[in-house]
C-alpha cells in the first residue's frame, strides 16, 4: 500500500491545529513564536506533498516553501528583536503584561 | 507495508508527538528542544518525499538558524529551571474544543475530496531550481526571489533599529531593566 496524499494531508492539518492550540492557550511570547513556526512547517508539508503528488513535474511548490522559509526567517529575526526589547521594559514577556496601549 | 510506508509512519508520529509535546511543556527549554525535533522530522519527512534541497534548507534555517535564536533569547530572557505557570483551565478547554472541532471539519472535508493528478514522480535537482529562480521569461521566479531579498534587507535593518539600545542621556529614567518606558 503506497502513501497517499490523504495520509501526508492529515499530518500537515494535524500538525497545524497544535500550533493553533499553542497559539490559543500560550501566554509566553517565545512561546507563541515556536506556535506560529509550528503552523508555518505544517503549510511547507503542504506545498511541498501538493507538488509532489499532482503538479509533478513542475516547480511551484517548492518555490513557494522556499519563499516561506525565508520569510519565516525574518520573521523570527523581527519577532525575537521585539521580544527582547519588551522584555528590556517591563522584565517580563508575557503578553497580559505589556497592556500599555490600552486605554 | 512496506518499509517506505513504516518510514512514513515513523516521521509522522515523531513530528507529532514532538509538535504536541513542544506546544504543551511546562518547561520553555524543553519545549524549544522537542521544537528542534519536530523540525528534524519535517526535514527527514522531505528526505522521505526526495526534494534533498528543500530537506538541506529547512536543516540549515529551521535546526541551524531559527531554533538556535530561539533558545539564545530563552537563555536571554528566564531564569533557568523556572517553570511556566499553569495556564488558565478555561482557556485550555475551549482552544482544544476549537482546535478539535477546526481539526474534524477540515479533516472531513479532505476525506471526502478525491485527489486527481500524476503519481509520485517530480525528479528535482538543485540545477533546476537555481535556473527557474533566476528565470525572468514567462513562469519564471525572478521577482519574487528579488522582493525576498528586499524583505530580508528590511528586516535586518528593522531588527538592528529595534533592539538598538537609545543613548542613556535621553530621559533620566533609562537604563534601569525593570522600569516602564512609555
Amino acid at each position: 500500500m503506497e502513501v497517499s496524499l490523504t495520509q501526508i494531508l492529515f499530518l500537515s492539518t494535524a500538525l497545524f491545529f497544535i500550533g493553533v492550540y499553542g497559539f490559543l492557550t500560550r501566554r509566553n511570547m517565545i512561546t507563541m513564536l515556536m506556535a506560529v513556526e509550528l503552523m508555518l512547517n505544517a503549510v511547507n508539508i503542504n506545498f511541498i506533498a501538493f507538488n509532489k503528488y499532482l503538479w509533478g513535474g513542475k516547480l511551484d511548490g517548492v518555490f513557494f516553501t522556499i519563499f516561506i522559509i525565508a520569510i519565516a526567517a525574518a520573521e523570527a529575526a523581527v519577532a525575537i528583536a521585539i521580544v527582547i526589547n519588551i522584555y528590556r521594559n517591563y522584565a517580563s514577556i508575557d503578553v497580559e503584561d505589556a497592556d500599555s496601549l490600552k486605554l | 507495508m512496506t518499509v517506505s510506508n513504516i518510514v512514513f509512519y515513523l516521521l509522522s508520529t515523531m513530528i507529532l508527538v514532538s509538535g504536541l509535546l513542544a506546544v504543551t511543556s511546562r518547561q520553555i527549554f524543553r519545549s524549544a528542544i522537542y521544537l528542534l525535533f519536530s523540525m528534524i522530522g519535517i526535514a527527514g519527512l522531505y528526505f522521505w518525499l526526495q526534494f534533498e534541497f528543500i530537506a538541506a534548507v529547512q536543516i540549515v534555517v529551521y535546526v541551524g538558524g531559527i531554533v538556535v535564536l530561539i533558545i539564545f533569547s530563552i537563555f536571554l530572557t528566564h531564569r533557568v529551571g523556572s517553570d511556566l505557570p499553569e495556564p488558565d483551565y478555561k482557556r485550555t478547554l475551549f482552544a482544544g474544543l476549537a482546535s478539535l472541532f477546526a481539526f474534524v471539519l477540515l479533516w472531513s472535508v479532505i476525506k471526502h475530496n478525491e485527489f486527481y493528478g500524476d503519481q509520485p514522480n517530480g525528479e528535482l535537482s538543485v540545477k533546476r531550481i537555481g535556473e527557474e529562480m533566476l528565470n525572468y521569461q514567462q513562469g519564471g521566479f525572478v521577482l519574487p526571489f528579488e522582493v525576498v531579498s528586499i524583505l530580508l534587507l528590511a528586516a535586518m535593518i528593522g531588527c538592528i533599529v529595534i533592539a538598538m539600545r537609545t543613548a542613556p542621556s535621553n530621559s533620566p529614567e533609562e537604563g534601569e531593566p525593570g522600569g516602564h518606558k512609555i
